[in-house]
């Protein structure tokens, strides 16, 4: 299954329903909610962090908790 | 009838324009601590709302939400849980942007539980045209059950009706909740939680169960009854993510009713400059260039008004001195009070240049993108992204980037930003190199624009940066402290910086360093003064003694006067503490006068330069008063040659780059790590670093 880590810079996806428990309360609280549009806007010069567009929201989260969020792709 | 201040909490997430609303609602009548000793938690203002009614604003830290996870939310959710009349706040002031709403109604859902009256502040209206996006303001206001603003901030456009809602909504009292968190996720269980105690709203109640965060005023019987809640961990978790979709459910179904935004119409400028800041070679050579020109500018630009401030307090010393009667306290005046204030002036322009490009770079939105290119960098060295604005934020003071660093969510990497940030070149080791740059180093160009000066002083600026990175690493693989490390940070749009908010931040902090330092260099320099001009027997006779000297028969009578005046020096209070440890320090290359520098230094670094201006007042003939440079550049040594050669000059930098000199930052960080522990561990290992460093360079170089 996919994550937000595994997305290609420019793709989409959607925040799957069952990663709702790795998701931490920080994030869903930014906007980080099952269900939500998520877009990887680009990576850092080094590969980590992910900068992300989520909700409307545009956050930067690191590789590691990007690979814990499940998300199902718009194909 | 007296009136009564309403007092009015400003909240909101970062980056909504809270503080332009701030700014505009209070102006020049804003009170913000001094650094040594007081706390800047929260900055108040007072606002005057109508002819009668003033409000007291405090302007909170920017938090998402109050589920907090760093202490700079926290500090937001201890002032709401509050119970103290004096301290909760009547009114609270939700500041929104209008392009993230539905994030900023998560914040607003939750401060509306608490059941405080609160008035729902939209800020950035005027963007509202050129984004696509179109409120219908009256539904939500019903919707909300509150009172909702539309304001521009920057534009001055809105604030009279902020105003107008805060007293309307002073006058209504009782505020109900919004989502009610109870009957979706648990109704038997919050209604249990809500038996507990009367004099709190619901969700209050939960906050002390979830946060662990029980006010002062709760009874004990209460605080047992809802520790009973926190058994099971689990069991929160699960509510507390509950909770949250419920509240964007609830907030989706009403923004459906009142907000449109048509997406055709964003622009990608965001986009575009992303791509050059946050590129792989780009992004870090553009950010390197934004450091150089800050630092040419530091050095460059400041120089004239120093220059002008240095020789207009020589003059003003001259001045006082031939035109007041002789005596004790012209001599006060004219040797200790003048030097020492002159050497905190004169670092004005340089601090407010340093503020004034960090404020601007905050204020731009570019900072979050240093943040996103340096976090991986910096996690090899137990710090994250966020670590880089307090070791940048060094550069002007320490104090006020050591308290930047509550944005760290990991007490491990927080605690080493704070222990290694001392080593980032603040503004008071600027006069001490300025200082010795100008004796040691031509003023040279390279390549024609490049100067040597400024080189120097970007390599003392590396230098510590460099240290910084490196105590790091060492504290990283050192110290066990276990901390779980996370990190988000929202990368906002990029705005040009507003200029009231630049203004007001530059005068704020410079404000605040000048009092806060400026009250310790004027005591000490009139202790100094007082102990360079009085000392044992050997001081009272040393002008007998010159005098009776038969080596010295031949002298002028000028030249006589000053050895006197070299003499009394040599033999007076300090002069006698200076010569006790010479010994230790004949080895760095100092001689007892620099040694007396070295000690009153140990409070504030800046007193160097004050110290030695003291010194050279004191021993200086009557006749011509100038500027401490030039007394300093005809210093000589015992093999005649200038004192202030190109090996003492730089052994003595070294010293300053490495030891902690500043009593003010030794005191934060008591406060902030609420032990003397990593405080004294700071002062002797940056100590032992400073000798052992200096002592090389000089053995090196001489």
């Amino acid at each position: 299954m996919s994550t937000i880590a595994s997305l290609r810079v420019g793709e989409i996806g959607y925040i799957s329903e069952e990663s709702l428990d790795s998701i931490p309360l920080k994030l869903l609280e930014m906007g980080c909610l099952p269900g939500a549009e998520v877009k990887l806007i680009q990576i850092a010069p080094l590969k980590d962090p992910l900068y992300i567009c989520v909700n409307d929201s545009h956050l930067a989260i690191r590789k590691e908790t990007a690979s814990k969020i499940k998300i199902l792709k718009s194909e | 009838m007296s009136k009564i201040d309403i007092k009015v909490a400003l909240i909101g997430n970062p980056n909504t324009g809270k503080t332009s609303l701030f700014n505009q609602l209070t102006g020049l009548n804003q009170k913000v601590g001094n650094y040594p000793g007081v706390t800047v938690d929260k900055k108040t203002g007072i606002s005057k709302l109508s002819a009668t009614q003033n409000a007291i604003i405090t302007d909170l830290p920017g938090t998402y939400s109050i589920n907090p996870t760093s202490i700079d939310e926290s500090i937001v959710l201890k002032t709401l849980l509050k119970k103290d009349i004096k301290e909760s706040p009547d009114v609270i002031l939700v500041v929104a942007d209008v392009e993230n709403l539905k994030r900023n109604l998560l914040l607003f859902s939750q401060i509306k539980d608490l059941e405080i009256p609160t008035v729902l502040v939209i800020n950035m209206a005027d963007q509202m045209a050129r984004k696509g996006i179109s409120i219908d303001l009256s539904i939500l206001k019903k919707e909300l059950n509150t009172e909702v603003v539309l304001v521009s901030a920057r534009k001055n456009e809105g604030i009279e009706d902020v105003k107008a809602a805060i007293i309307r909504c002073h006058v209504a009292a009782k505020a109900s909740p919004l989502c009610g968190i109870n009957h979706q996720i648990d109704p038997d269980y919050f209604k249990k939680l809500k038996e507990i105690s009367p004099n709190y709203s619901l969700y209050q109640l939960w906050l002390m169960v979830t946060q662990n965060n029980f006010p002062d005023t709760i009874t004990k019987e209460e605080k047992q009854n809802l520790v009973a809640f926190k058994k099971d961990a689990f069991k929160l978790k699960k509510y507390q993510h509950k909770e949250t979709i419920y509240r964007y459910q609830e907030i989706n179904k009403i923004l459906k009713k009142t907000y449109l935004i048509d997406k055709s119409k964003a622009t990608d400028l965001r986009g575009k400059l992303d791509k050059v800041f946050t590129h792989k070679i780009f992004g870090y050579v553009f950010f390197f260039l934004i450091l150089l020109v800050i630092f040419q500018s530091i050095f460059d630009l400041a120089s004239v008004p120093m220059d002008f401030i240095d020789s207009t307090f020589a003059e003003l010393a001259d001045f006082a001195k031939s035109n007041l009667p002789n005596g004790v306290l012209t001599d006060l005046l004219t040797e200790g009070i003048i030097p020492g204030i002159g050497g905190v002036i004169i670092f004005i322009p340089q601090i407010a240049i340093l503020f004034l490009f960090i404020a601007i770079l905050e204020e731009t939105g570019y900072m979050s993108r240093v943040v996103f290119l340096m976090d991986k960098i910096m996690r090899r060295y137990g710090m994250n992204g966020k670590s880089i604005i307090p070791l940048i934020s060094g550069t002007a003071c320490a104090i006020p980037a050591i308290m930047a660093t509550r944005t760290i969510g990991s007490w491990k990497e927080r605690l080493i930003t704070i222990l290694v940030t001392p080593f980032t070149t603040c503004s008071a080791r600027l006069p001490v190199y300025a200082i010795l740059i100008g004796l040691i180093i031509p003023d040279n160009k390279i390549f024609g624009f490049l100067n040597l000066q400024g080189l120097v002083l970007l390599f003392l600026y590396g230098l510590g940066f460099a240290t910084a990175i490196l105590a790091a690493y060492i504290l990283h693989k050192t110290l066990n402290i276990k901390s779980k490390s996370f990190f988000v940070i929202e990368m906002p749009n990029y705005k040009l910086p507003s200029f009231k908010n630049v203004f007001f931040e530059v005068v704020e902090k410079t404000k605040a360093f000048v009092f806060g330092a400026g009250k310790i260099i004027l005591a000490l320099s009139i202790v100094l003064w007082f102990l360079a001009s009085n000392g044992g027997d050997a001081y009272k006779n040393s002008e007998k003694l010159i005098i009776e000297n038969v080596d010295y028969q031949h002298l002028s009578d000028v030249e006589l006067q000053q050895k006197i005046a070299s003499a009394k020096l040599e033999n007076s209070y300090i002069g006698s503490m200076g010569k006790a440890i010479e010994p230790a320090i004949k080895p760095l290359g100092y001689d007892w006068k620099i040694g007396i520098a070295l000690i009153t230094s140990f409070a504030a670094r800046e007193v160097f330069v004050g110290t030695l201006a003291t010194i050279y007042s004191v021993q200086a003939d009557d006749e011509n008063t100038t500027t401490i440079k030039q007394k300093m550049a005809s210093e000589v040594n015992e093999t005649g040659g200038k004192l202030f050669n190109f090996p003492v000059g730089m052994s003595l930098m070294i010293f300053y780059a490495f030891a902690m000199q500043c009593m003010a930052t030794l005191a934060i960080v008591k406060r902030e790590t609420k032990t003397w522990k990593w405080p004294l561990i700071q002062l002797f290992g940056m100590g032992l670093l400073a000798y052992v460093a200096s002592f090389l360079t000089y053995q090196i170089l001489s």
